[in-house]
């Protein structure tokens, strides 16, 4: 489980994050919302590894170990998987031989031998099928060339592969078409198992219908304001944020 | 003022004094190229005149050495040369070895008199001007009309195993009748100190198609100087891929000229440098008939001190109206003592034309690289596979596939011997 005491981090000596508690137990799916510049985007770098993120105070832990001590690669094979709000475009990498360089390099590290290039198309292909992918997408480059959506297709087909213990979406379903939306709330429901947990970072109460959170959270002004139950979202949708920064500032 | 020449100046002449009379051939050009290049020096040399198509590379490191003639050991590590085609023309210290070769009609490496054609520029060239003077011997291919040729392999190996330092100077004749079509894979790799100093003329007939793969691993402490000329009839198609990936210094120097209308070059290259290497590719396309298209792309991957040098120039004359030429340099420097110097030069006399050039050079993307990491493939892996990614979009112009595949091949070598 990960537990996120008095985080505080900066960019390029801009403080962002101001202080972030939070705790997500096993097996829990948490959501995120919040105003467009709140941190949502920081949080989930900070906790994938990005380096130009300097943390100023606090800890994560994630199942008891320090977190922030360890490599952004570290962390994936821990089971730490970040679906990026904008994925990157890799020109020059083959979509296929990314997903099995990155999955062989998890499976690794899990003490897990690694699976030839015949085993992981057949995986690859069966994966990109279940979440209605076209199958040129294992052959294109990386993200290049790929629509707003089937880039973020693409992150769910990573996700779906690794198979994280813990799962952050950022925005996963912005830009989706309402099947793709179900596919990534399906590709999350189909993690689900008491050792999995998900941080979802979101705008919309829709995908939140979908994948039923335990708990959801108000993030604004690099704090989180609100936490409540899965009738918080609703109350966002109909309310806005107003009332809630409102109420703390 | 006289300055004195240098060791290695004086070491060429020297061997050419000692060696004039049994050298094959007519001896009027070498007598021509030995005073040529006793005029011009070799760039770089104290005794080298300032030449503006050297600027950015100097040869002082070759004129302060010495060579000894080229000798042929007997054993020679054949494991070194991929065998990329079933004909293949392989050459040891320089000189043909038939024993080693698999020849066929029309393709043969002379064991006589090397041919200089029309093209080489010994006069202007100090490379070629030493070439020219020592040349023994040099593959010869001649293609007729019509025919399609396949697949050709000139592989070249040099061996200064016996401690000597040497220097070889092959020259190679390539030409193709109208409509004749040919695969040239050039592989060129030896160890010890040497000098690779080639020269090759190829020659297009009208609607002649010649696609050049040149893969440069020498040794780490050799020079390898190559100079090419090409001449294309109309319609002809000159596309020559050059992967640099030895010797501690070399210049791949290209000479292309569209004599008829409608033709088209491609001269293509991509470089992975370390340590202190030191690669240059200079290239001039001169269009002297409408309607031709030249295309130059060289990418380049440095590390290190390495440096690497892209100087390419378009000529397009008076008449050369519909003219369709770019160049394009695009560098990856991995550490901050790398560099990269581009040059690029259009000269422009006929008024509808299009040429453009662009220049880009940059680091790896931390983007990228946090994007692989966060999948879970650790840094190293991670910065490789961006690299071998940067590189394979300029190879994905090379389109024969065992071709290919040694190139791939040659690159993983060259990156492993870098993180070593
Ligand atoms: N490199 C940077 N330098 C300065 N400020 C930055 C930098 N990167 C991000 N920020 C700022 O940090 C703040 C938080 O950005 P973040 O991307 O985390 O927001 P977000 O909550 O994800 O927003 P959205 O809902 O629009 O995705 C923003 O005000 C942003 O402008
Ligand atoms: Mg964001």
């Amino acid at each position: 489980m990960l537990e996120i005491s008095g985080l505080a981090a900066s960019v390029e000596g801009t403080p962002i994050l101001r202080g972030i508690d939070l705790v997500v137990p096993s097996g829990e799916v948490h959501a995120i919302m919040g105003p467009n510049g709140s941190g949502k985007s920081t949080l989930s770098y900070v906790l994938a590894g990005r380096e130009d993120y300097t943390v100023t105070a606090g800890s994560v832990r994630f199942d008891g170990a320090d977190l922030l001590a360890m490599e952004p690669e570290m962390r994936a094979a821990a089971g730490v998987f970040l679906a990026f709000q904008a994925p990157v475009e890799l020109p020059g990498v083959n979509n296929a031989n990314f997903l099995r360089t990155a999955l062989n390099a998890i499976r690794r590290a899990r003490g897990e031998p690694e699976l030839d290039a015949v085993q992981f198309l057949k995986l690859a292909r069966a994966q990109s099928k279940a979440l209605a992918m076209p199958e040129d997408m294992l052959k294109r480059n990386v993200n290049v060339g790929f629509s707003g959506g089937e880039k973020k297709r693409n992150e769910v087909l990573q996700m779906a592969l690794l198979r994280p213990r813990l799962a952050i979406l950022d925005e996963t379903d912005s830009g989706l078409d309402i099947d793709a939306l179900r596919i990534v709330a399906d590709g999350v429901n189909a993690l689900r198992r008491p050792e999995f947990s998900a941080l979802v970072i979101t705008h919309h109460q829709r995908l939140l219908e979908r994948l039923v959170p335990d708990r959801v959270h108000v993030l604004a002004g690099g704090r989180i304001l609100r936490s409540g139950g899965p009738e918080l979202a609703r109350e966002l949708e109909t309310r806005g944020y107003g009332a809630i920064t409102a109420a703390a500032a | 003022m006289t300055v004195p020449m240098s060791r290695g100046e004086a070491g060429f002449l020297g061997r050419f004094e000692a060696e004039r009379a049994s050298l094959p051939g007519a001896p009027g050009p070498r007598a021509a190229a030995a005073e040529a290049f006793r005029a011009l020096g070799l760039p770089g040399a104290s005794s080298g005149r300032r030449a503006e198509a050297w600027k950015y590379t100097s040869l002082r490191a070759l004129a302060e050495a010495g060579f000894a003639g080229s000798l042929s050991v007997a054993e020679t590590d054949m494991a070194m040369v991929p065998r990329l085609a079933a004909t293949r023309l392989v050459f040891v210290d320089g000189r043909f070895r038939a024993d080693l070769s698999d020849p066929a009609p029309g393709i043969f490496g002379s064991a006589r008199a090397p041919e200089f054609g029309p093209l080489a520029q010994p006069a202007r060239d100090p490379l070629v001007a030493l070439n020219t003077m020592l040349a023994e011997d040099g593959a010869a291919i001649e293609v007729a009309d019509g025919d399609d040729a396949g697949v050709v392999q000139i592989a070249h190996l040099a061996s200064a195993a016996a401690g000597q330092a040497i220097a070889c100077h092959p020259r190679h004749l390539i030409r193709l009748g109208a409509g004749a079509r040919l695969v040239l894979l050039e592989t060129m790799s030896g160890t010890g100190r040497y000098l690779h100093n080639p020269v090759s003329e190829i020659l297009l007939g009208p609607d002649a198609a010649l696609s050049h793969l040149r893969l440069q691993e020498e040794a780490d402490d050799a020079f390898h100087l190559a100079t090419l000329y090409a001449e294309l009839a109309a319609r002809a198609r000159y596309e020559a891929f050059t992967l640099n990936l030895g010797a501690r210094l070399a210049r791949t120097e290209i000479h292309a000229r569209l004599a008829g209308p409608d033709g088209f070059v491609a001269l293509n290259a991509a470089q992975l440098l370390g340590g202190a290497q030191h690669a240059d590719m200079t290239t001039v396309v001169r269009h002297d008939a409408p309607r031709g298209a030249s295309r130059q792309t060289v990418r380049s991957v440095l590390s290190g001190r390495a440096r690497g040098v892209f100087q390419g120039r378009i000529e397009v004359a008076r008449g050369a109206q519909k003219t369709d030429g770019y160049q394009r340099s695009q560098a990856l420097l991995l550490s901050d003592a790398a560099e990269i110097d581009t040059k690029p030069e259009l000269e422009i006399f006929a008024d509808d034309v299009k040429c453009s050039h662009g220049a880009t050079v940059g680091a790896l993307d931390p983007e990228q690289l946090f994007y692989l990491r966060s999948r879970g493939v650790p840094e190293a892996p991670a910065r490789a596979m961006l690299v071998r990614a940067f590189l394979d979009e300029s190879l994905d112009a090379v389109t024969h596939k065992a071709a290919r595949a040694a190139l791939d091949a040659a690159i993983a070598r060259a990156w492993e011997r870098e993180a070593a």
